[in-house]
């Protein structure tokens, strides 16, 4: 390529007391392309882009703009050398308006008049091909919405070199195709990008080239015209792996859990789950889609128990007797007490599932330490069943009094899904069972649950990445703002079904217009 | 648009912090120890420059503060036993995230239920029925002040930090109106009651100190080994996580509270009924703020509590020998301020360390 080179990074290093972040990362970025950083979860992507952006120092390593040394201390450094991040999480003022937002902190000499900005803020958007309101308020404004705010933000403050930390992680496929046109506007037009991912069809789809990171090293950058998914998968993982989910036909599937009209309020008041109703049947993956926050945490906890519900049925079918219990207002240790054994792997994993200060013994203990009548604890138990999964999960841990926040992402989880999956469920929930972790674990939860859904259990699995829904779950109930709208046979579907389901908005549901043309 | 690139070249900031790993158990005594001898220095040095007395000379005068007589001895170790009472008592509520700083308060409560007890049935009644009507009263009294605020925070989610704080207020003001309606030469000093307090062994410090001990061995097993104590801990991590698993959130806090406040009171017992046997607006210390450090600096463990507790008491005993021996105030207060400041900031290098500009070496800097 003959653009020149705009950022290079020279044998940068950066360590979290003895967790090494990156090591020695030497890349650079090109004027004028989009280049990719891929590798997993937890192999040092973000925590490099942060040092590009001011965020977090380097330990040791240089960092060259144009050829010159540098040094970038904070975010505004990074904007005087054109540079600007888009971070994973939005960090914009939900009460201002998009223009409100992108002037927010900006020392401009020029008088403050906010219809001058709204029209440079327009300029800017219909430059790339961007569809913004720039007197709309944040909190009217969809993910994809903000998103935009966030990236009109940086191209205002002049930003040439633009960062992108796992973009459509929120999006829908067709706002994500919608995201890359305007990117390769942005990169014909002269600016670099650099998208963070470990996603690999969007690797091969957008990017001219792409660099690997692995376990916080640098391991190559190649052309993405010369990759192939195995080969990019191989340069992540560091080994040659076959990826496939074994997916077997449900055994002789019986209802067990029947939702029936269900709605909840949140706590700000508005109602997040709206007329929801679906069976989920022994011996079968359902599969949940929809976007980050339509509602899917809040159905899997008002069934555990944990949510409010203003009305509506959840009831369960005893799978030896047949007979109906009904779960509604119930609190968890009561559903317990009902015989029901029902597990729940919660989205959030330390704040909920587990107690990071604990060690993996006493988290062990959470469910069952009521157990007898004594008023002490009995650790025995607890000790065997985390021996147990530390040995059969292969738990990489000192020992089984290790703080389970010192153990990464993929170890957590396994302790979590392992103990929820001890007590022989007979339905077994999990809301991003495989959120932050690396390709092998996450390949291992999946065999887990397909595992308990061979025992019979009837699993109900929240997915965001809608291949692995797809070749996971026997059906898919899609989720929109708190609705059902729709329901598929997994086997039979595509991801751009899913897609437009999962846009459906609900005017269009109750005007009963079936063309699916949701926007 | 982009105007800056020819920005003024920045330097490398001289200095980093960086987050360490758990620092292993030798070298974190060794960062304390290291952070007590730079508080001596410092201190010796405002010693010296302040009042022109030899640092060795007044260092050795904290010494005699605690260990110069049998009487000092004991009643160094009975000041810090009724410290250690108090943290104890907090420290279930701190382990539960409940910032109980109204320690002051119900001690204050406890004590003057116990005093009321004496004044009203001294003599009316056998002493044994005192002795247990002065412990139950007490207990109770202290329950009610801390189970106030917590009743509040369950019910209303109210702020248990404002709320504990204020009720010292009133705790003060309730002793007060007390002395005023029982001290009828207005004087405000109640004598003390000598006849009716709690009974003694060996000396008058030993019985008050043995309690406090076994309560501290309690407070311990309760908090490692029995369902109660995981539930505190559960509920203290993550309110979250104790909904998931069924865990009553509210009915845990009050019953730990309910706990906090009693031992308060009993400390407050143990204050006035056992060895003052009169109260005065002043009869907690401030025990109540100071058992707070005692609890935190020892990280929430009963054991290391004793330590911490003996630690702070030797410096408080210290600088009351020093200002008799010297015939100074302030500049003793100062040093123990200073000592203290270097205990409690040396925690930061416990947990983080310093890089220095690329160049240089890169170790930890120990002093502050």
């Amino acid at each position: 390529m003959e653009n020149s080179v705009a950022i290079e990074l020279k044998n940068i290093t950066k360590t979290f007391g003895k967790i090494v972040a990156n090591r020695n990362v030497s890349l650079d970025v090109r004027r004028g392309e989009i280049l990719s950083i891929l590798g997993e979860n937890g192999s040092g992507k973000t925590t490099l882009m942060n040092m590009i952006a001011g965020i977090y120092y380097p330990d040791s390593g240089e960092i060259y703009i144009d050829g010159k040394e540098v040094v970038i201390r904070s975010p505004k450094d990074a904007f005087g050398y054109g540079i600007g991040m888009i971070h994973q999480h939005f960090k914009l003022v939900d009460v201002f308006t998009a223009a409100e937002n992108i002037i927010l902190g900006l020392n401009e000499k020029r008088k403050y008049k906010l219809s001058d900005v709204a029209r440079r803020v327009s300029e800017i958007a219909s430059r790339y091909g961007f569809e913004l309101d720039p007197m709309k308020k944040i909190y009217e404004m969809s993910v994809s919405e903000k998103q935009t705010v966030e990236i009109i933000k940086v191209l205002y403050r002049g930003a040439d070199i633009l960062i992108l930390d796992e973009p459509t992680a929120v999006l829908t496929p067709q706002e994500t195709s919608k995201l890359f046109a305007v990117l390769r506007r942005m990169r014909e037009d002269g600016k670099s990008i650099v998208i963070i991912t470990h996603k690999l069809h969007e690797v091969l789809s957008l990017s001219d080239r792409v660099s690997v990171l692995r376990k916080g090293e640098y391991i190559c950058t190649v052309d993405t015209c010369d990759a192939t998914v195995s080969s990019l998968t191989e340069a992540m993982v560091g080994k040659k792996i076959t990826l496939n989910i074994d997916r077997c036909d449900p055994v002789d599937p019986t209802d067990r859990l029947i939702i029936k009209d269900l709605e909840c309020i949140n706590r700000e008041g508005t109602k997040i789950l709206d007329d929801v109703s679906f069976t989920a049947r022994s011996g079968e993956i359902l599969g949940i889609a929809g976007i980050a926050g339509s509602g899917q945490r809040e159905l899997l906890e008002a069934i555990a128990g944990l949510q409010h519900v203003e009305s509506g049925q959840i009831s369960y079918i005893d799978p030896s007797t047949g007979a109906e219990e009904n779960l509604r207002d119930k609190t968890p240790i009561q559903i317990r007490q009902l015989g029901v054994r029902l597990s729940f792997v919660p989205e959030d994993r330390l704040g909920m599932g587990l107690v990071g200060n604990m060690d993996i013994v006493d988290n062990m203990m959470l469910r069952s330490y009521r157990k007898g009548n004594s008023a002490f604890l009995r650790r025995k138990e607890p000790r065997d069943l985390a021996n147990e999964i530390i040995k059969s999960l292969e738990v990489v841990t000192p020992g089984p009094n290790t703080p389970v926040r010192r153990l990464s992402g993929g170890n957590v989880q396994k302790v979590l899904v392992g103990r929820e999956i001890a007590s022989t469920p007979t339905v077994l929930m999990a809301a991003y069972p495989v959120r932050g972790l690396d390709i092998n674990s996450s390949y291992l939860i999946y065999n887990l649950l397909n595992e308990q859904k061979k025992n019979g259990v009837a699993v109900i699995f929240v997915g965001e990445d809608l291949d692995v829904l797809i070749e996971l779950s026997d059906r898919i109930l899609v989720i929109g703002s708190g609705r059902v709208t729709g329901l598929v046979d997994a086997r039979n579907t595509t991801k751009e079904e899913i897609g437009l389901l999962m846009t459906k908005t609900p005017e269009i549901e109750q005007s009963e217009n079936e063309g699916g043309e949701g926007e | 648009m982009r105007s800056k690139t020819e920005t003024k070249k920045a330097h490398e900031p001289l200095f980093h912090v960086v987050k360490r790993d758990e620092l292993s158990g030798i070298k974190s005594i060794l960062v304390r120890a290291i952070a007590i001898l730079a508080a001596i220095v410092v201190s010796s040095l405002v010693v010296v420059i302040a009042e022109k007395v030899n640092p060795v000379g007044y260092f050795k005068s904290m010494f005699r503060g605690a260990f110069s007589t049998p009487t000092l001895f004991w009643s160094f170790l009975h000041e810090a036993a009724l410290l250690l009472c108090v943290a104890i008592a907090l420290t279930p509520a701190f382990k539960m995230r409940f910032w109980n700083i109204g320690g002051e308060g119900q001690v204050l409560v406890g004590g003057l239920a116990s005093i009321a007890c004496m004044f009203y049935l001294g003599g009316k009644v056998p002493n044994v029925l005192l002795w247990v009507l002065i412990i139950v009263s007490g207990l109770l009294a202290g329950a009610v002040w801390a189970v106030l605020p917590a009743l509040c925070k369950a019910k209303w989610n109210t702020n248990e930090t404002l709320f504990t704080l204020m009720m010292n207020y009133i705790a003060i003001q309730l002793v007060c109106f007390c002395l005023d309606t029982w001290v009828k030469s207005g004087s405000g000093v109640l004598e003390p009651m000598h006849g009716y307090g709690l009974p003694s062994v060996g000396n008058k410090w030993l019985l008050n100190i043995l309690i406090i001990l076994a309560l501290t061995v309690f407070m311990f097993i309760y908090l490692r080994f029995s369902k109660h104590g995981y539930e505190i801990s559960v509920v203290g991590e993550s309110e979250n996580t104790a909904r998931y698993i069924g865990i009553n959130v509210k009915k845990v806090i009050i019953r730990t509270v309910l706990i906090s406040g009693m031992l308060c009171g009993l400390a407050g017992v143990l204050i006035c009924g056992g060895i003052n046997h009169t109260i005065s607006t002043t009869a907690a210390k401030g025990r109540g703020f100071t058992a707070i450090l005692v609890s935190w600096l020892a990280k929430f463990n009963p054991l290391y509590m004793m330590l911490t507790s003996i630690l702070i008491v030797f410096f408080q005993v210290g600088a009351i020998q020093v200002k008799s021996d010297f015939n100074i105030s302030d500049v003793a207060d100062i040093t123990t301020a200073i000592i203290l400041f270097f205990i409690v900031g040396c925690e930061f290098f416990i947990r983080y360390k310093i890089v220095f500009k690329k160049h240089g070496h890169k170790e930890a800097v120990n002093n502050d």
